[in-house]
C-alpha cells in the first residue's frame, strides 16, 4: 500500500527542511461556494487544509471560530456541504490531503459508518474529532484506518507521559500537539521555547509520526515554532475572513494573502 | 438495560462512564482529560474518607440547614379532592433552592484539592447564587457564567451573586441561556484547569460532574426517608415523587432513596418544561421524545435538529431552559423505573397561582411545572395516595416574571 498523502505531504516538507503549513476554515463561512473559493485559493500555500464542519455548541473553540461556526449555520450550512466541498476541492487538487475537523454529535447523528462511507468518496484523507479523546475513540480509529482515513490524535500539555506512549501507539501518521491550555485562537501564554520543549518529549518517543503543533498560531508567532513538523493556524484566518466581511473587502484574496505571508515565515 | 438494587444509581455505569451502556460518557478534549481524572481520583477518595464526610454533614446541618420540612398541603389536598398533596420544602435550605447542596460539596472538594478558584454555569441563577455563597463560606474566587438573556430574567439572583463577591461573565453566544452559559464555562476551563476547579450546575456533564451532583442532591431524599417514617411509622404503600426535572439534580436527589421500591408502591414522575403552550419550542427531551446526543460532555435525549445542531428551547423557567438532561433520567426513562411528562408555561402560572391561594408556600416556577402535574392528577387518585412534590425553590427570583404575567407577586 502506498503512503497516505498526508504522510506524503511530511516527507516533501522534510526534504525541504520546513514544516507544513496546516490551515483551518469553517466549511461554509461565510457561504457553501466561497469557502470552497477561499479553500482552492489558500491551497496553493497551504501543504494540508483542515476543514471544520460546524456545530452550534462548540466546547473547545475560542471566539473566532465559534464566529465562523455560526456564521456558517446561520447561512444553511448542511453537513452534506462539507463532503460536496471536499469533492469539488479534490478533482482540481487531487495531491492535496483535506483533514476534517469537528465534534462527535455531527457524526453520531449521521451514523458513524455513513460518515465514514462519504469521507472515503469524497476522498478526506483525515479525521479530528475534538471531544472524543483516547480510549473512548479506539475503536472509531480502527474504523478510520480500515477506510484509508488517519484518525488523527491530539496531546495536550495536560496528557501524561504514559497517555502519551499510549496516544502514540494507536496514532496513525500525524499527531497533532495543542501548544497551552486554551481553547482555539487563544493568545500564546507560554513561551515558544516551553513549547518546543514538551514537543521535543513528544517527539523522542515517536521519530517515525508526524507531531503538528497547533492553537495560538499567527502571523507573529509562527516563524518561532518551525522546527515543528507541521504548524496549524485556524483562528487567525477566521478572524480574517471575519475583519474582510466587516471592511466590505475581498475575502479570498486577504485570506490568501495571510496564508502566502505564513508560508513566507517559515520556508 | 436494567437497574442494579443496592447500588447508587450514581454508581451504575461502566469503566467509560456510560449508564445503559449508551448514557453519559466523557466527551471532552484532550486537555480536560487530566483534570478530570484527577478530580475522579479525588472523590472516590473524599467520599470514602470519615473525615471528609463529617465535613460535609457539618456544613450540611449548619450552613445548609438540614433536614428541610416536610409538611402536608391540607388546604390544596381539600381543594383538589382525592389524593393527599405533601411538599419537601427543600426551598428552605439556606439560599432558598437546592443547588446549595451540589456547591457546598464542589466548594469543598475545590478546598481538597488546594485550589483557590472556582467557576461555575447557572441558568436560574441560583446554581450561580450558590455557588457564590459557598465560595464565599470557603474563602474561593468565584466566576459565574450566565447566557446575557437569563441575566435580565433573574435579576434578584444576579444581584445576590454579585453581593456575595463573584463575578458574573455574560455569555452572548447562541441563544443566551444556560446552554450557552455551560459552554463557555467548559470553555474557561478549558484553558485554565491548572488552577481552576468547575462546577458544573446539575447531574449533567461528563460523567464525575453527574456523580458528584447526584452524591449531593441525594441528601433530599435521606432526609425524607426518615420524614416519611417519622410520620406514617412505615413507607406508605401509595407514593408518587413528582418533581421538575432541567438538568435533572434536584429530581434524582428526591428520588435516589427511593429507586429500589416498586414502582407500584413509590411511582417517579418527572416533569419537564413544555414552554409556551403555543410554541413548537420547548425544553423536553425526555417527554418529547428527542433523540440521544452529545451535549456538553456526556450522551443523553437532547432536543436537536436532524443534523445534531443542538435546538434553541423556551421556557419561562430559566432553571429547566436547557435542551439536554441528566443521562441519569435517560436511565431511568429507558428503564420505566420513572415516569416523564411535561407542563406548559400556562400549566406552571396556573399551579404557582393555585398554591399560593391555599398555602404558606412560595414555589418557584421551577418546582410550579411539578406542582402543575400534582394539581392534574391529585383529583383522580384515593384518599391513601401519598403525592410528594419537591419544593425545591422559592420564587423570589421569579419576582418580575410573575408581576408580567399575573399582575402580582
Amino acid at each position: 500500500m502506498s503512503p497516505s498523502l498526508i504522510k506524503q505531504t511530511f516527507l516533501k516538507t522534510k526534504k525541504e527542511n520546513r514544516p507544513a503549513l496546516i490551515t483551518f476554515t469553517v466549511a461554509g463561512d461565510n457561504s457553501k461556494n466561497k469557502s470552497l473559493e477561499i479553500l482552492k485559493s489558500i491551497s496553493q500555500y497551504a501543504d494540508i487544509c483542515e476543514l471544520g464542519f460546524p456545530h452550534n455548541t462548540p466546547i473547545a473553540d475560542g471566539g473566532q471560530i465559534q464566529t465562523s461556526s455560526h456564521r456558517a449555520i446561520k447561512n444553511g450550512f448542511k453537513i452534506n456541504d462539507v463532503f460536496s466541498i471536499t469533492k469539488k476541492f479534490k478533482e482540481i487538487k487531487k495531491s492535496k490531503p483535506i483533514i476534517l475537523m469537528g465534534y462527535y454529535n455531527i457524526i453520531y447523528q449521521y451514523g458513524e459508518n455513513n460518515f465514514l462511507n462519504d469521507c472515503y468518496k469524497s476522498k478526506v484523507d483525515g479525521l479530528i474529532i475534538v471531544d472524543l479523546p483516547f480510549p473512548e475513540n479506539i475503536k472509531f480509529a480502527n474504523k478510520c484506518k480500515k477506510k484509508n482515513i488517519n484518525f488523527i490524535q491530539l496531546i495536550s500539555p495536560t496528557t501524561s507521559h504514559l497517555r502519551v506512549k499510549q496516544i502514540i501507539k494507536y496514532s496513525h501518521d500525524m499527531i497533532y500537539y495543542i501548544s497551552m491550555l486554551s481553547t482555539t485562537g487563544g493568545k500564546l501564554k507560554i513561551s515558544s521555547k516551553k513549547i518546543l520543549e514538551r514537543y521535543g518529549k513528544i517527539k523522542n518517543l515517536t521519530k517515525s509520526k508526524n507531531v503538528v503543533i497547533g492553537f495560538g498560531i499567527t502571523e507573529k508567532t509562527i516563524k518561532s515554532l518551525k522546527k515543528a513538523d507541521g504548524l496549524v493556524v485556524g483562528s487567525a484566518i477566521c478572524k480574517e475572513i471575519t475583519n474582510s466581511i466587516k471592511k466590505r473587502q475581498n475575502i479570498v484574496t486577504n485570506v490568501t494573502n495571510v496564508v502566502k505571508r505564513l508560508k513566507n515565515k517559515i520556508k | 438495560m436494567k437497574l442494579k438494587k443496592g447500588t447508587p444509581l450514581i454508581d451504575q455505569h461502566d469503566k467509560y462512564g456510560f449508564w445503559g451502556g449508551k448514557f453519559g460518557g466523557s466527551f471532552v478534549p484532550e486537555t480536560l482529560k487530566k483534570p478530570i481524572e484527577d478530580l475522579t481520583i479525588k472523590f472516590q477518595k473524599l467520599r470514602k474518607d470519615k473525615k471528609f464526610i463529617k465535613k460535609k454533614d457539618f456544613y450540611f446541618k449548619n450552613y445548609i440547614g438540614s433536614p428541610t420540612s416536610f409538611i402536608k398541603l391540607e388546604n390544596l389536598s381539600n381543594n383538589l379532592g382525592g389524593a393527599q398533596v405533601w411538599a419537601k420544602v427543600v426551598s428552605e435550605a439556606n439560599g432558598g433552592a437546592h443547588k446549595i447542596y451540589n456547591a457546598t460539596v464542589h466548594a469543598l472538594i475545590c478546598k481538597a484539592m488546594g485550589k483557590k478558584y472556582i467557576i461555575g454555569d447557572t441558568g436560574a441563577g441560583y446554581a450561580g447564587k450558590m455557588l457564590s455563597m459557598a465560595a464565599k463560606k470557603f474563602g474561593l474566587k468565584c466566576k459565574i457564567f450566565m447566557g446575557a438573556k437569563d441575566i435580565k430574567r433573574q435579576k434578584p439572583n444576579c444581584d445576590a451573586i454579585r453581593k456575595n463577591g463573584a463575578e458574573i461573565v455574560p455569555v452572548y453566544s447562541g441563544s443566551q441561556t444556560l446552554v450557552d452559559a455551560v459552554s463557555e464555562c467548559m470553555r474557561y476551563w478549558v484553558s485554565n484547569c491548572d488552577n481552576v476547579h468547575m462546577a458544573v450546575g446539575s447531574t449533567v456533564g461528563p460523567n464525575i460532574f453527574v456523580k458528584i451532583c447526584g452524591w449531593s442532591t441525594a441528601q433530599i431524599s435521606k432526609e425524607l426517608k426518615i420524614q416519611l417514617t417519622d410520620q406514617f411509622h412505615t413507607i406508605p404503600k401509595k407514593i408518587k415523587l413528582i418533581n421538575c426535572v432541567g438538568g435533572g439534580s434536584s429530581a434524582y436527589g428526591f428520588w435516589s432513596e427511593f429507586i429500589d421500591y416498586d414502582k407500584k408502591q413509590i411511582e417517579l414522575i418527572g416533569v419537564e418544561a413544555g414552554g409556551p403552550k403555543n410554541s413548537k419550542l420547548h425544553a423536553a427531551p425526555l417527554s418529547k421524545n428527542a433523540k440521544i446526543g452529545i451535549l456538553h460532555g456526556a450522551a443523553s435525549y437532547v432536543c436537536q435538529n436532524k443534523e445534531g445542531q443542538i435546538s434553541e428551547t423556551e421556557s419561562i423557567s430559566a432553571g429547566l431552559d436547557y435542551p439536554g438532561v441528566s443521562p441519569l433520567h435517560c436511565f431511568l426513562k429507558d428503564t420505566k423505573r420513572a415516569r416523564y411528562t411535561f407542563a406548559t408555561d400556562e400549566d406552571a402560572l396556573h399551579a404557582y397561582e393555585m398554591v399560593t391561594k391555599y398555602e404558606k408556600l412560595n414555589p418557584s416556577l421551577e418546582p410550579c411545572h411539578a406542582f402543575a402535574e400534582a394539581i392534574k392528577i391529585a383529583p383522580k387518585l384515593s384518599k391513601d395516595t401519598i403525592i410528594i412534590v419537591n419544593s425545591c425553590g422559592d420564587a423570589k427570583k421569579d419576582r418580575d416574571i410573575l408581576k408580567k404575567r399575573l399582575g402580582k407577586y
